[in-house]
């Protein structure tokens, strides 16, 4: 059953800021504390707490265990093809060969502390936007698996 | 007699490991090579600010590929753990 007014509306209003933050942090993993799998556990803070405010009924009627499940694959995949994308430019597995090829992500980087620009570091934020969907979709899905497991008595 | 035998291994056996424990010097001496390395290689040669993440998805990709293959597992084995079962299938709790 659902939660009572007050949270609902409190879940309501913090969900979007809990997006925003969680990809913010996923954004700029390259540049500030944080990465994937930080940025991702935060978005899927957000996603849980709509799973507790609202019925199970109600969450999977609009989200589902299965897109949540081909959340998490589509970011598996995307991490291992970013990886394998090397092989193409003769360099070995998981090299990072955004940083020899075309002008996307790799901008210089000055030594020692510097402001930070988000166009550099090469594949690397491309990596942690694929982690941190695979763990959004990861965690998110676990916990509405074991809210299936309780037989709608919360 | 059998519990006084196993009670006495426990207690040297306990003792011995205490022992060795003791004697152990925790940090020394302390090996920087790594860290000098990461420190002052990290920025020009993967172009991240952040050497942690530098660390993570470049020196040791592997390792972070066999974190997210943990990942994907733990929610195979949780899907499995509370799959929808059907009404005539017989399964028996331990």
């Amino acid at each position: 059953m659902n939660m009572s007014k007050i949270v609902r509306s409190a879940a309501n209003l913090l969900f979007p800021f809990i997006l925003v933050f969680g990809f913010y942090i996923v954004l700029h993993g390259h540049l500030t504390p944080g990465g994937g799998f930080q940025g991702g556990a935060v978005i899927a803070t957000g996603f849980v707490l709509m799973f507790v405010a609202y019925s199970y009924d109600f969450i999977t009627g609009r989200i589902g265990a299965e897109s949540l499940h081909t959340t998490e694959t589509i970011g598996l995949v995307l991490f291992i093809v970013t990886a394998l994308v090397a092989i193409v430019f003769g360099v070995t597995f998981f090299t990072n060969w955004m940083l020899d090829v075309g002008p996307v992500l790799n901008n210089p980087v000055a030594f020692g502390p510097n402001p930070g620009d988000l166009n550099t570091a090469g594949f690397i934020p491309v990596m942690n936007l694929a982690v941190g969907i695979e763990v959004l979709g990861a965690l998110s899905v676990i916990v509405l698996y074991m809210l299936s497991g309780t037989k709608e008595e919360i | 007699m059998k519990n006084l035998v196993i009670g006495a291994t426990v207690l040297i056996l306990s003792l011995g490991i205490l022992y060795a424990g003791v004697g152990l010097e925790f940090g020394a001496p302390p090996f920087t090579d790594m860290d000098d390395y990461f420190v002052s290689h990290g920025q020009e040669q993967t172009g991240g600010n952040n050497i942690v993440t530098d660390i993570v998805f470049d020196f040791r990709g592997f390792d972070t590929l066999g974190e997210a293959t943990v990942l994907f597992t733990a929610v195979l084995g949780a899907g499995l753990a509370f799959r929808k079962r059907r009404e005539d299938e017989d399964y028996e709790y331990e």
